[in-house]
């Protein structure tokens, strides 16, 4: 319930969050919404002995557009996405994904950095953004660089942040119009996906089938290939190494898949807990 | 001689609560929001608790603990060891040689059997010292299967020989011949799953020694007699030494009576070191270390005819005890004299057996034994009536109990007291529309629809306000002050059911003082030495009957001085109810008021309402869950009943009692289960993996007013705390089963998850029976 | 470390561990004890507050984190003596038991009302997914935010 003891500091620019970053290691965490990284801490599952709360670094948060992208500064908050006019217009699927973490107290906090950084198979964003294909910008202390959605998640809570590396902002293609689907399939409402599938423009993606969101790429080959979403679906397991727990065990989750995935390509989005 | 009433009486009327705004602005004080002047620089208790299940304990290193910031004192069981073990309770009944100490000794049973507790002097310094404390365990297996206890070789309690806690009959007292001639036979092994309690307040104590060697101590309890009396025993001194005060309660559902040994070890403490002392539980903890509820496996035979008659119904138990025998041991005994619920049923048998399980220990929960009871005999139902091909509710229409008014006695000895179960049935169904509802199912199920539609349907009857081995009684006192106030003081001990504005609607009734001119006070054993607190549905038939006979009785009192007070005959007086005054008759300006006839001695009356015996309230609930097929999810839809539990003092409150039971009986059937893996270590041991049910799982509920008295108290009523829980349990799982019932599937286990559903359908597909 | 904001429009500081908890900083601190703590995993909203005008879980805020803003809790929803229209509508409504876990879910039926003045019943109960209640069934509950909803919006926003 208590954390174990931390020094705090507020970092007030990006520049002094990756000085601080560099300066501390991985004694270190970042600390933006907290709604990941504090309910660890508080288990005494983390014990960073310095917190860097980036949480007022204001160039850190807001939502911009270029003709193609909109850029989505880490600390912009689920509650700020679901109801963005831009991002619901545009990436109407991320804006949906943010609408469905937590509750409205988690979204009144956390941030999409925050989520994507923690990388939790089961989670919300990290599959949207997957199934989007948005590039990530990770900033350090020799500038920054832009990693591909695909390649930012590595296994279990693990991403290509470097450990002086602060992620800054997330770009998505701008897709107005363009027909997508999300299915986030739990036993009650507040839980993290036992399985989640999201469809947008021939890519799906798949949540808490694996270490990390996974892309359905058998499924999406087909599609490509003129498949039509029931026999693509059917392919949607391929690939995964879904987890076995007190919900499911792996061949209901692959089930899951399957139908999610199906459903997600007809387009139908679930709110978390709707039949 | 008549009164003159209110033109309007305001039983059964909508009284609003009158404790409602301070909860909602400045909030209950529940027992970590205590401020006492006894409790000024109080420490802070933190238990070290296993992590293993069952294990010998070796070394317990202290000192980095006590090198830590703010640590007053670690200690362990060997320095508790003046104090005597916990006896187990009824000894008679359960085994007496499976005793538990304050603090683990020498074994650890169960994944959080606390071992050592940790004394600082701030509250965030706790968890750090705790970490520090090192225990060497060298485990043993665990049992965890009901079959390992029973017949497998790993023993709990070498000095017991034996898992068994506890037997009701047993197997060679059953009758080989007892399905003779039946036409259709079905047998079944179920589970009635263990859930937990989840309070949205965990436990707590803050204790203080005085200087005159009396113990205070705050404890969120059921009834503070019974935990002062449990809290004596535990730290071998005299109930007079002890003075239990009752804070707001944030719940309890059966979990919070009595004193467990955290209780004890905080007043301990506070003794040890001449301080005050405080322990406020993380939820971790209470959901590993509060009792948990049901953990029940039931065998079930059902046999009659095929046209419908049932005949033979035989039940056979086996309780999950948990670690340590306490209530949950008992229950069988409830679970087997309900055995037969509504229904007659020619011949009947039911046997149980508890054991004890490398588990949390298991008590009661919100209905105690009788959920099980229900459940059972529902299940079976359902089980005979897809055996004969027919509708589940014309099964149970044909074999309910016909009405009654004079008590009935059940073949297991329970004597019910009125009931009109086939009322109950035909206005849930009439409610529900049942027949609208079967249409809409066969059209889904002829389309082929991917939502199936099901429909369960369970009646019920059950036990309400037993006595505690004597007759049923609650003592009251009503006291009218100069001032035109009152005071009622009660031996119940409400924690959310309303008694401060019930209590005062009884007893406005009788003296025309308005419900908000009363004080009512429980849970304070100084004040109110005497008392049964408040589970088991038993407060307004016994603690409102009470208040309701001292306020008469004190109308007696009163009448006397008024007849001294007006020179009159008390017989010429009247006693008019709007005025709160008594009058000659014949001539209201000679009238007296009630406040003052207080004024030259204190007016107030202590009396003892004894019940002849329980009451028994019963119903009907139907739920409408729909079924996802191609994911197995279940949605519950609606649910539909007809709770009759007497009359009706405050339909707010009963309807508050009936929702929230419903929802638990609902979580139970399709949602919530505590889990252990084979090495007894809890899987569900925080709100983010035990799925304690929110709003969005549930629609609102539809119940229906039905109100058949009891004779057994002048109010006529019954208790409605537990019915909703166990009406709903069944019925959900019934509409689970259902609605996936014309694929082959005749049954799924509690909680029907989506994995579980999705199985039994994969299954009947392939030929076999879901199971 | 030193932290300044506002509580109930009064201005706090705080001099705190780092490690602080909002929640224990308004309980042991302030004495404002309505806010209870139910849970450790962030679960049960019980400790429900507003921040800047929004529901947060204060048991998952460092008190560092609040530097500067607002907090708002049970007690400041209404001057003494007075109830907000959501405390009245649940006192109306019957929607409070055992009371623990209402002043957190009146705060966030605030803030939910503040966000959608006119809720279906469907979207009052997934907007109330955060909080966990086990004595009412959430039935009253939600009529009551639904009768709150009905009365003026402008009043019933914090």
């Amino acid at each position: 319930m208590i954390p174990a003891s931390f020094d705090y500091v507020a970092a007030d620019s990006t520049s002094d969050a990756i000085g601080l970053l560099a300066e501390h290691g991985d004694d270190a965490k970042v600390l933006a919404g907290g709604h990941s990284l504090l309910p660890m801490m508080k288990l005494r599952l983390a014990q960073p002995s310095v917190l860097i709360d980036i949480g007022r670094v204001f160039e850190l948060a807001g939502i911009t557009a270029t003709a193609d992208e909109l850029i989505i500064g880490a600390t912009t908050r689920h509650a700020a996405l679901a109801s963005s006019e831009l991002v619901r217009a545009d990436a109407p699927l991320l804006a949906h994904a943010a609408s469905l973490v937590g509750d409205p107290q988690i979204r009144h906090r956390g941030t999409i950095g925050g989520s994507l950084a923690h990388a939790d198979p089961a989670a919300d964003l990290p599959m949207a953004v997957v199934a989007l294909g948005g590039t990530l910008t990770l900033s350090g202390p020799s500038g920054s660089r832009q990693v591909p959605a695909d390649e930012f998640f590595l296994g279990y809570f693990e991403t290509a942040l470097a450990e002086d590396e602060l992620l800054t902002s997330v770009r998505v293609p701008r897709r107005p119009g363009v027909p997508w689907g999300y299915q986030k399939f739990v036993r009650r409402a507040n839980d993290w996906a036992i399985v989640g599938a999201a469809a947008i423009a021939g890519r799906v993606a798949l949540a808490n089938m694996g270490p990390m969101p996974l892309r359905a790429r058998a499924a999406e080959d087909a599609l490509a290939g003129g498949a039509s979403a029931a026999e693509a679906a059917r392919l949607a397991a391929e690939g995964t190494s879904a987890p076995e727990d007190i919900h499911a065990d792996r061949a209901y989750r692959e089930h899951l898949a399957r139908v999610l995935t199906e459903r997600a390509l007809e387009h139908r989005s679930s709110a978390a807990h709707a039949g | 001689m008549e009164e003159a009433r209110h033109l309007m009486s305001i039983l059964g009327t909508r009284v609003l609560r009158t404790e409602d705004p301070r909860f909602l602005t400045t909030g209950g004080v529940y027992t970590e929001d205590v401020t006492d002047e006894l409790l000024t620089g109080a420490c802070h208790v933190f238990f070290v608790r296993s992590p293993v299940a069952h294990a010998q304990i070796g070394r317990i290193d202290t000192s980095a603990a006590l090198g830590a910031p703010g640590v007053l004192a670690v200690y362990t069981g060997a320095d508790l060891a003046g104090l005597p073990a916990i006896d187990v309770m009824m000894p008679g009944l359960l085994n007496e040689r499976m005793r538990r100490r304050l603090l683990a000794t020498g074994k650890v049973r169960f994944v959080g059997d606390p071992v050592a507790v940790v004394v600082t002097e701030h509250l965030y310094q706790g968890e750090d010292a705790v970490e520090l404390v090192d225990v060497d365990y060298d485990p043993l297996p665990a049992v965890v299967d009901l079959d390992d206890a029973l017949h497998g070789e790993v023993i709990l309690f070498d000095e017991a020989g034996t898992n068994v806690v506890a037997e009701f009959g047993n197997e060679a007292s059953l009758k080989p011949d007892l399905f003779d001639g039946c036409e259709a036979v079905v047998t079944a092994t179920i589970i009635n799953q263990r859930v937990a309690p989840a309070p949205m307040e965990a436990r707590a104590a803050a204790a203080a020694w005085g200087e005159d060697g009396r113990l205070t101590a705050w404890i969120p309890n059921q009834g503070a007699q019974g935990t002062r009396e449990d809290l004596a025993k535990l730290l071998g001194v005299e109930e007079a030494q002890v003075r239990v005060i009752t804070p707001d309660v944030g719940g309890a559902f059966g979990a919070k009576f009595g004193a467990d040994p955290e209780h004890a070890v905080v007043a301990w403490v506070a003794r040890q070191l001449g301080r005050p002392a405080r322990w406020t539980e993380s939820r971790f903890e209470n959901l590993i270390a509060m009792t948990h509820g049901r953990g029940q496996r039931h065998t079930i035979t059902i046999g009659g005819s095929r046209d419908g008659d049932v005949q033979a119904y035989r039940l056979q138990i086996v309780q999950d005890g948990g670690a340590y025998p306490k209530i949950g041991a008992v229950l069988p005994f409830l679970t087997i004299l309900m055995a037969v619920g509504p229904y007659q049923i020619p011949k009947a048998e039911a046997i149980g057996v508890s054991v004890v399980t490398n588990t949390t220990p298991v008590g009661a929960y919100r209905g105690a034994g009788r959920p099980e009871a229900t459940a059972a005999l529902e299940r079976a139902f359902d089980l005979f009536a897809a055996e004969i091909g027919m509708d589940p509710a014309e099964v149970r229409r044909r074999n309910l109990l016909p009405p009654f008014t004079e008590p009935h006695q059940t073949a297991f000895g329970a004597l019910y007291d009125s009931g009109d179960y086939a009322a109950a049935l035909d206005k849930a169904l009439d409610s529900a529309g049942y027949a609208e509802l079967r249409a809409e199912q066969a059209r889904r199920r002829a389309s082929g629809d991917p939502h199936q539609l099901g429909i369960g349907v369970s009646c019920y009857v059950e036990i309400t306000g037993g006595g505690d081995g004597g007759p049923p009684k609650e003592n009251a006192t009503v006291e009218v002050h100069p001032d035109g106030t009152a005071t009622i003081l009660t031996g119940t001990s409400p924690h959310g059911q309303g008694h401060s504005t019930a209590w005062a609607m009884i007893a406005s009734e009788e003296l025309g003082i308005p419900v908000e001119n009363f004080t009512v006070r429980w849970g304070d054993t100084d004040l109110i030495p005497e008392g049964g607190g408040t589970g088991g549905s038993r407060s307004l038939q016994q603690g409102g009957a009470a208040v309701q006979q001292a306020s008469r009785e004190l109308i007696d009192v009163a009448r006397e001085r008024a007849a001294a007070a007006l020179e009159a005959s008390a017989d010429d007086l009247r006693f008019n109810t709007d005025r709160a005054a008594f009058e000659v008759a014949g001539d209201p300006e000679a009238s007296v008021r009630l406040a003052d006839l207080a004024k030259e001695e204190r007016l107030f009356v202590h009396t003892i309402f004894t019940a002849p015996g329980a009451t028994f309230p019963f119903g009907t609930h139907v739920a409408v869950a729909e079924v996802d097929t191609q994911t197995g999810k279940a949605t519950l839809r609606r649910v539909i009943t007809v709770d009759d539990a007497g009359i009706v003092l405050n339909p707010l409150l009963a309807e508050g009692q009936r929702h929230g039971g419903i929802a638990q009986g609902a979580a139970q059937a399709f949602l919530e289960e505590v889990v252990y893996d084979a090495d007894g270590n809890p899987l569900t041991a925080s709100f983010a993996d035990y799925p304690i049910v929110s709003a969005t799982e549930l629609p609102s509920f539809e119940l229906a007013s039905m109100e058949t008295p009891t004779s057994y108290n002048p109010l006529g009523v019954k208790g409605i705390g537990e019915a909703g829980t166990i009406g709903a349990t069944p019925a959900v799982q019934s509409a689970i089963v259902d609605a996936v019932g014309h694929l082959g599937v005749r049954h799924i286990d509690m909680p029907a998850t989506p994995m579980r559903i999705w199985r039994a359908m994969q299954a009947a597909n392939d030929g076999l029976e879901g199971a | 470390m030193r932290v300044e904001f506002t509580v109930n429009g009064e201005p706090r500081s705080a001099d705190v561990e780092p490690r602080t908890l909002l929640v224990h900083f308004l309980r042991e601190q302030c004495g404002l004890r309505a806010a209870n703590i139910g849970c450790d995993t962030t679960s049960c909203g019980a400790c429900t507050v507003l921040l800047d005008g929004e529901s947060v879980k204060s048991c998952t805020v460092l008190v560092a984190q609040a530097a500067g803003q607002e907090v708002t809790t049970a007690e400041g929803l209404a001057p003494p003596g007075e109830l907000h229209p959501v405390q009245r509508a649940f006192r109306a409504e019957h929607g409070l038991q055992c009371g623990f876990c209402t002043p957190g879910m009146v705060m966030a039926s605030v803030s939910l009302l503040a966000e959608n003045p006119h809720p279906t019943e469907q979207q009052v109960r997934e907007g109330l997914e955060g909080n966990l209640c086990r004595c009412t069934g959430y039935h009253n509950i939600v009529r009551a935010v639904l009768t709150a909803a009905a009365s003026d919006p402008a009043e019933v926003t914090a």
